[in-house]
């Protein structure tokens, strides 16, 4: 753990016991936050990048859910405190956005409500200073005529607008991390640009650091400083970003790049369609021996099959590969 | 110019919000079942609230020199074998009949939504054990159970309230359960935890209104089946006692005299049947206008 780190994950391993047997949805990741940056996590549906999110904030239901490992938050461990404890540090010191801006905004409450409700929790305010700030957060976050909208209910409000609302919530106690689990999936493509400026904006402005939770590439080359690479629950690759694009190490990261679309680009001599990464994730019930790409991997070696690859530090970047032992 | 467009729409909240409870009345009025059943509960709202400008006398002095009379100009509806005037008493009986039906739906409301509450959003062992009670209940028919604890209880309009209440508890607690297990899960509940709410606030600020619309469905027909088991009860003389007027006691009396006098039972039956009437009534129309499956 260094110095300057805010979070520090170290083997988190999140398990759900159902009726088929054990899902170890995340399989022993270890991760740093530092201040003031912005980590990507990027992978496939149901590599564990939620599970990740939603375990540093314990707020998946135990039973079924397991969490091992330790959450370093500020030095102090997450998943030790009592649940009052992870109550003072939910929405205040790390908040969360959520990809459905549609429905992460109770329809029977005003927008106002619903700020409000978060700045009188934490921060033991009057319900008029409360609501003023909410009012205060609506502006910040660029809505237009924000006093008459803190009146109004979610249904009035664009898909835009509710997850700048969204925004507005999770930064009005002022964390220090934020977590934004796909913030633009459900978006289109310019709103998702504004709302990309409006993070990186406000990340200035409050100083929080953020984990940003995508399967955009575009999105992690746009915001991210460091990204780290899931497949199913592992880490397989972290770099910082430039590194990551320039020269991907993990045969599944090299997959990744290769089937984004991109205009102006030759295919490889010979193809004439788009590269895509073979096969399909295995169930997370039937994990498959030795590395858990292999079925898949392009650059296969006999040992891939056998043993589990081990995590190989290069260069500042870590890889979980046997290529590069 | 385009400014001032935008901000004038956005100046009338007010008139949305009129725009909608209008489009529920205008849907309401279409309604006409609906709009019929309301109706009748207002009327015998309005006649139990003044009952006594209604019928001036004492509804149960009885008068034995007029008993088991026809309907008359003096008495309307005709007399009972004490002489009573059965009009007199259908009046009267609409104050005990509603309060029944109020009282019966609060002890539903009250026991059965904090626990359908509880049992949905907890689940597990809580939920287990909640389930559990309430099958054992749901395993009676709802009136053989509110006899059962009338049997327990003993007669009169508390006992009868709180039997027939009872029974209908574990209906309220399904119901409930059943709603908050799916509102539970949207992500609007998830995010109110991620930002530190206690599960007191997310029940209550957060679940409980988005059940609304099933249980004030619930509630009009409950009171309904209220009127219907305590008139049953009444029936039976295990519920309300004389000589207090109510109108199962009174059907069940005038049961005896059934082929000379048909009117003793008959106008209480009458009114029963017409309070329950608008009780469904008005319970289905507000599913219609509540339900969002319904909408258009």
């Amino acid at each position: 753990m260094r110095q300057d780190s805010l979070l520090s994950i170290l083997n988190l391993r999140t398990r759900f016991r159902i009726y088929e047997g054990v899902v170890t949805a995340v399989d022993g990741v270890s991760l740093d936050v530092f201040r003031g940056e912005t980590l990507g996590v990027v992978g496939e549906s149901g590599c564990g990048k939620s599970v990740t999110a939603l375990s540093i904030l314990r707020l998946l239901a135990s039973p079924p859910a397991e969490i091992q490992g330790e959450i370093l938050f500020d030095g102090k461990n997450l998943l030790s405190m009592s649940l009052d404890e992870i109550r003072q540090i939910r929405g205040n010191s790390i908040s969360m956005i959520f990809q459905e801006p549609m429905t992460s905004l109770n329809p029977v409450l005003t927008i106002g409500e619903q700020i409000s409700e978060a700045i009188k929790l934490h921060q033991g305010v009057t319900r008029q200073e409360a609501w003023s700030k909410a009012v205060e957060m609506l502006r910040i976050v660029q809505i237009p005529s924000p006093d008459i909208r803190a009146r109004e209910y979610p249904h009035k409000l664009s898909g835009g607008m509710r997850q700048r609302a969204m925004i507005a919530m999770a930064l009005s106690c002022h964390p220090r991390l934020l977590l934004a689990d796909e913030p633009t999936t459900a978006l289109d493509v310019t709103i998702q640009a504004q709302i990309v400026e409006l993070m990186e904006r406000l990340k200035e402005e409050i100083r929080t650091s953020i984990v940003l939770i995508t399967h955009n590439l575009g999105l992690i080359a746009e915001m991210a400083k460091r990204v780290v690479v899931m497949y199913m629950g592992k880490v397989v690759e972290e770099a910082l970003v430039e590194d990551l694009f320039l020269e991907p190490l993990h045969p599944y990261t090299h997959g990744l790049l290769e089937s984004i679309p991109w205009i102006g680009r030759k295919m490889k001599t010979g193809r004439k369609q788009l590269q895509e990464i073979p096969g399909m994730v295995p169930s997370l019930l039937e994990i498959p021996e030795g590395c858990r790409f292999h079925p898949r991997c392009s650059r296969l070696i006999d040992i891939c099959r056998k043993e589990e690859p081990p995590l190989v530090q290069k260069d500042g970047r870590r890889v979980l590969c046997w290529l590069w032992k | 110019m385009h400014e001032t467009l935008q901000t004038q729409v956005i100046r009338n909240p007010h008139r949305q919000a009129d725009s909608q409870l209008r489009r529920r009345w205008a849907k309401l009025r279409r309604n006409k079942a609906a709009l019929f059943g309301g109706v009748l509960i207002l009327i015998y709202l309005i006649i139990a609230l003044l009952a006594p400008i209604l019928f001036p006398g004492n509804p149960s002095a009885p008068n034995l020199m007029k008993s088991l009379e026809r309907p008359s100009l003096e008495h309307p509806l005709g007399t009972d074998e004490l002489g009573r005037s059965i009009l007199g008493r259908i009046i009267y009986g609409s104050r005990v009949s509603l309060l029944i039906a109020i009282g019966v739906v609060c002890v539903g409301l009250f026991v059965g939504v904090p626990l359908g509450l509880i049992s949905g959003y907890y689940g597990g062992k809580v939920d287990f054990g909640i389930q559990r009670a309430t099958d054992t209940l749901l395993a009676f028919p709802g009136f053989l159970l509110a006899l059962a604890l009338v049997a327990v209880l003993g007669v009169g309009l508390k006992n009868t309230i709180i039997s027939v209440g009872i029974s209908m508890v574990p209906i309220y607690i399904r119901l409930v359960r059943g709603c908050t297990l799916s509102v539970k899960e949207q992500t609007y509940v998830e995010a109110a935890r991620a930002m530190g709410t206690r599960d007191v606030t997310i029940l209550i600020r957060h679940i409980l209104p988005n059940v609304m619309a099933p249980i004030t469905i619930q509630t009009s027909l409950g009171m309904g089946t209220a009127i219907l088991f305590a008139a049953g009860l009444g029936f039976l003389g295990l519920g309300v006692q004389p000589p207090t007027p109510e109108w199962g006691a009174m059907l069940g009396s005038g049961r005896a005299y059934l082929f000379n006098s048909p009117h003793v039972a008959t106008f209480p039956g009458i009114a029963i049947f017409f309070a329950v009437l608008g009780f469904n009534l008005s319970g289905d129309g507000l599913r219609d206008i509540l339900d969002p499956r319904f909408k258009l």
